[in-house]
């Protein structure tokens, strides 16, 4: 639409060659149990599956029957049994039992499962503690990377943010080294890496590692640069409103796996329906990254321009209309189809949003974001907990508030989560104990508590450990310093000037001009010199973990600008949201760069919190 | 095994990206059955041995069953493959070695050490027997295994080669294991290791260690957690006196209970916890709340009153929060005095509930029935001259609100409306309701000429509004400000 930007961004590497890999993997795999065999799925990888191969390939290999994974007795009768699962104790707990009870009743059948994207040790342990080790026989499904996009690769492990964040289970650390090793290979050698996070250090470590063991062959780099950056340097900007058009479909209809379904009151009639939304979308493909203001004057300005179009088979002989309708209709009649469901998306979306008064709900956020009026906000959150509406808005809230304030007073945590578990239910005291641990809704602590006790431990126990030690407790005490931060990268545009948000003049047109993410405006300032220099105060605040190196190991290309130079890839380590892309490709407008994004999962609010909830069995 | 497709065949063949091929994998392949034949003609010797201790690696595989040799085929051929580049290597001296053993003297080596560990654990009466023999091998093990160091280890765990880590027998060996596995960052051999000390350590000493390594023991707690240990959880939790997780732990089992007689009972065991000095205000709450639930719905359930045939109940209110009991005590049991569990005051009081929090909820309840009168009730107080007014904790605005979204009439509507404050408030919402009188009533009041005539032409022309505000503008007492 309105945008200008440079023109001489450069193309984007071919990503599809990553689902012919997946799929030629997988083929192979099921070609090593020959005869027929039924297969069983989890239930998140179904999606998945759906994106790199169909049924009849799987029909082509042998597969009979196929059942989603539901942790419940089966009924196949198939003489083999194929497993493709994510590597989860509790399912190969499920298939112990399987294969445990078809012994028990004298029955014979071949069992094999397949881990996607590899095995853990733990797994195989279960199976060797049920005793149905070498009856069962393994293998893996090295499935790192699913491209979503032109400009989105997705390792689809929502679990990481959780795995890695909250228990702080590394577990993950090696499959994201081993995906970034698997870019590299096709799309390097890169030459430099930044990044941020104390996984993002692990997972560059991993990463390097892997790549000095085998074998890279000297190939034109079709990416330069690669930004690696933790999701927890930043948890302000997954927890505000989307309001960019893709964030809000994602926000309300939840896009999985680049696919979303639109229910009736979307599509105006008694079904549903599920569609791609990807660059491949003419009409999503403009509306995508534009704030939602403009979506309805950008479509309704597009219906005028399909009538004229139609329009013209009036007055056309009978040699104009056969061309017309060889050459234009088709066309015409598609657009006119992603026309209408976008129409009935964004009405809906509108009807949903006035209902939940979310304009009252976007100030009372803009004015956390400020610092400003923070009592009314606190009432305001009071109000909406006491008035039971959703339950993920009100934590949303809450953490938002405790994120920019540092922490809530110890009155204030008392009284709004003593409401939050009055209105919610009182086994959310688990939800918030989790919120705790990963610091995303705390007390404030009085200043000193927390390095008078690491002395007292530290004296305790011997250097090495202490170092250690610290470690642990950074984490604990770590502050969010959110207001400090904000003032020193200008986050926060100067309130009082009108924000056009049809001519953005930043990334916060995201956000409706009142507040830069934090995520993104890292990846400009580090791009920009070239490293983390007269960034130290910022690291600093983020809790350090900084780094900014040559990659690979046969020495860098010509620092000349090339093209691959100006294609970055940013790899978010326990998620991104699409509001962060549409910031990122924003920037990479301006700046002539081209940004691919590289996340363990798509991530929003909801999904970022429903993460942490355990308030259920 | 099943060739790949001709098209398959010519992508792989024309792809740049020979990182991929499966070329190298069919070489194992073929390999691996040579191994197949050789392992299993190697193993006659030992057959019986084979029956009587069954003889497996960590990780359980029978040693020098197929799949082991798989492992080990392909890790042989793997290690030979990388000697052909350069690498920075952390331990340098180490790689060659791997690949100096053939197949079979690795087998040796392994089967002999374990042979070594099952005489000295189970067969102290016959060491006599099997002295000789063993002697030769034990020394020649040694020599191998000593060079499976705790980083050898640990980079072959990494790469999913074999490995054993019965050797790690003595503490200080144990913790190095963990300590190197930690410092490599992978949480998968973190808690493998971790697996083997939980076998080979008493709890005591390994929860000891653990108090010391912070990340270790995240992932000891993670995966006894996915294993559904919860016992020994709360064990480690104990003895690191992280007392407050320990009770959350322990509270967090009720989830699974789904019969409510006993949750509320284990409930009511978990009240000695040591909760932290708030949670266990919240945990008493928790037990109190489904014992009343527990009462009321057994009587309400049978739906004798008049209130449940009209409006029947849609769910049970067992294990629901307290404002949802507090919303269905205002709607089902309104007026019933303090002293029976199901009345809304009983509630009120017995969970503290705030007057603002109170008023929202049985707002909602009264509105949603209809009851205006009840509604006027909740905000009507009287004065020391005996007045009625109409005061409010939470805002009118917030009240008008509630009121719309159960459909409350124009004329209630419009009561309340007349009682917020603020003029703009009151007019914004006003007119989202439509509410005219108000409307044309607050800008006579404001003198607002213009807005009033504006406003006209919002209205139903020669409609009841519409003749309003031809009065108004043609009455010459008030003074428009404009």
């Amino acid at each position: 639409m309105a945008h200008t930007g440079r023109r001489d961004a450069p193309e984007l590497p071919d990503f599809s060659l990553l689902k012919r890999l997946a799929r030629d993997q997988l083929i192979y795999l099921l070609e090593q149990l020959p005869g027929k065999k039924d297969l069983f799925i989890d239930a998140d990888l179904m999606s998945l599956l759906d994106r790199i191969a169909n049924v009849t390939t799987l029909k082509q290999h042998e597969v009979d029957k196929l059942y989603k994974v539901e942790l419940k007795p089966i009924v196949s009768t198939s003489d083999q049994l194929c497993f493709l699962i994510r590597p989860r104790i509790q399912t190969v707990k499920w298939i112990a039992d399987i294969v445990n009870s078809d012994k028990a009743s004298g029955r014979f059948r071949r069992y094999k499962i397949i881990f996607t994207p590899q095995k853990f040790y733990a797994c195989e342990t279960v199976l060797e503690e049920q005793g149905v080790y070498g009856d069962v026989t393994t293998d893996e499904w090295a499935f790192y990377l699913l491209p979503l996009d032109d400009d989105i690769i997705s390792l689809e492990l929502p679990e990481f943010f959780r795995d890695n964040f909250l228990e702080g289970d590394q577990r993950w650390v090696t499959t994201a080294g081993s995906a970034l090793r698997l870019v590299y290979s096709l799309y390097g050698p890169f030459s430099k890496v930044y990044g941020i996070g104390r996984c993002a250090k692990m997972v560059y470590e991993s990463w390097r590692d892997q790549v000095e063991d085998g074998e890279q062959k000297a190939r034109q780099p079709e990416i330069g640069n690669v930004f690696l950056i933790d999701r927890d340097v930043d948890f302000v900007t997954p927890l505000c409103s989307q309001v960019v058009y893709e964030g809000l479909v994602d926000d309300i209809f939840r896009i999985k796996c680049g696919s979303v379904e639109f229910g009736p009151e979307v599509t105006s009639s008694d079904k549903s329906l599920k569609v791609m939304v990807n660059s491949q979308d003419k009409v999503f493909n403009e509306i995508r990254n534009e704030h939602f203001s403009n979506v309805f004057g950008f479509l309704s300005q597009k219906a005028r321009n399909l009538q004229t179009a139609y329009d013209k088979r009036r007055g056309m002989d009978i040699q104009q209309m056969k061309t017309f309708v060889s050459e234009e209709l088709k066309g015409l009649k598609q657009e006119h189809r992603l026309l209408s469901l976008h129409i009935g998306a964004s009405e809906c979306i509108m009807k949903k949003k006035t209902k939940q008064d979310f304009q009252e709900l976007l100030k009372t956020e803009h004015s956390l974001l400020e610092g400003f009026e923070v009592r009314e906000c606190i009432s305001f959150i009071e109000e909406h907990i006491n008035r039971q509406i959703s339950m993920i808005d009100s934590l949303r809230l809450l953490c938002l508030l405790s994120i920019t304030e540092n922490g809530l007073l110890p009155k204030d945590y008392r009284s709004l989560k003593a409401q939050y578990l009055q209105s919610y239910g009182i086994e959310h005291l688990l939800t918030f104990a989790n919120l705790k641990q990963i610091g995303l809704l705390v007390e404030q602590q009085p200043g000193e508590t927390l390095t008078v006790m690491e002395s007292k431990v530290g004296k305790l126990v011997n250097d090495k450990t202490a170092g250690k030690l610290t470690d642990a407790f950074s984490s604990l005490a770590k502050k969010s310093n959110f207001r400090a931060l904000s003032k020193r990268l200008v986050l926060i545009p100067k309130s009082g000037e009108e924000y056009d948000l049809r001519v953005p003049r930043d990334m916060a047109y995201i956000f409706s001009g009142a507040y830069i993410p934090l995520s993104c405006k890292l990846i400009e300032q580090v791009l920009e010199r070239d490293g983390w220099t007269g960034l130290e105060e910022v690291t600093r605040m983020l809790n350090g973990h900084e780094f900014a190196v040559t990659g690979g190991t046969n020495g860098t290309e010509a620092r000349i600008k090339t093209d691959p130079q100006r294609i970055i890839l940013v790899m978010f380590l326990g998620g991104c949201t699409y509001s962060e892309i549409s910031a990122l490709r924003f920037l990479g407008r301006e700046k002539g760069y081209k940004f691919i994004v590289l996340t363990t999962a798509i991530t929003n609010s909801a999904r970022l919190l429903e993460a942490l909830l355990d308030n259920h069995a | 095994m099943t060739r790949p497709k001709p098209e398959d065949d010519e992508y792989w063949n024309s792809s740049k990206f020979s990182a991929f091929t499966f070329d190298d994998e069919d070489d194992e392949f073929t390999k691996m059955k040579e191994s197949k034949r050789a392992v299993n003609s190697m193993l006659v010797d030992d057959d019986d041995d084979d029956d009587d201790v069954e003889k497996v690696s960590w990780s359980g595989e029978p040693i020098g069953s197929i799949s082991w040799s798989v492992k080990e085929t392909a890790s042989s051929i793997r290690s030979s493959g990388e000697q052909s580049f350069p690498k920075i290597d952390i331990t340098p001296s180490l790689p060659k070695q791997g690949s100096g053993y053939s197949l079979s003297s690795l087998f040796k080596g392994k089967q002999s050490k374990q042979f070594q560990s099952f005489s000295e654990s189970f067969t102290d009466t016959s060491v006599r027997a099997y002295a000789p023999e063993l002697r030769k091998p034990k020394s020649e093990c040694k020599d191998y295994m000593s060079d499976w160091s705790p980083e050898e280890t640990v980079r072959r765990m990494r790469k999913g080669k074999v490995f054993s880590l019965e050797r790690f027998r003595s503490l200080q060996e144990k913790l190095l294991l963990l300590d190197e596995a930690v410092s490599e960052n992978d949480g998968n051999v973190i808690t493998a290791v971790l697996i083997y000390l939980k076998k080979s350590l008493s709890k005591e000493i390994l929860f000891r260690e653990l108090m010391l390594r912070e990340i270790a023991l995240r992932h000891y707690v993670h995966y006894l957690k996915e294993m559904g240990e919860q016992k020994l959880l709360v064990e480690l939790m104990k003895a690191l006196g992280r007392t407050d997780d320990m009770a959350l732990m322990q509270y967090k089992e009720h989830l699974n209970i789904k019969d409510e007689g006993q949750r509320r009972d284990f409930l009511k065991n978990c009240l000695s916890l040591p909760f932290s000095q708030d949670d266990a205000i919240h945990v008493q709450d928790h037990y109190t709340l489904l014992e009343r639930q527990i009462i009321i719905e057994a009587n309400d359930k049978r739906g004798d009153a008049e209130i449940f045939k009209k409006f029947p109940r849609k769910a049970s209110i067992l294990n629901m929060p307290i404002i949802t009991t507090l919303y269905y005590s205002c709607f089902y049991h309104y007026g019933e005095s303090d002293g029976t569990f199901s009345s809304p005051a009983n509630i009120r009081k017995t969970f503290r509930i705030s007057e603002k929090q109170y008023i929202l909820t049985a707002l909602g309840a009264r509105a949603k029935l209809k009851s205006w009168f009840d509604v006027d009730s909740l905000f009507n107080t009287k004065n020391w001259l005996g007045y009625t007014k109409k005061r409010s904790p939470i805002g009118f605005h917030r009240v008008v609100d509630i009121l719309q979204k159960n459909n409350a009439p124009v004329q209630v509507l419009q009561e309340y409306m007349n009682l917020i404050d603020d003029p703009e408030l009151k007019l914004s919402l006003a007119q989202k309701y439509k509410c005219h009188d108000i409307v044309i009533d607050t800008y006579r009041d404001l003198k607002d000429r213009q807005q009033l005539i504006v406003y006209r032409g919002k209205v139903e022309r020669g409609s009841k509004e519409d003749k309003k505000i031809e009065e108004l503008l043609c009455n010459m007492q008030i003074r428009w400000k404009n």
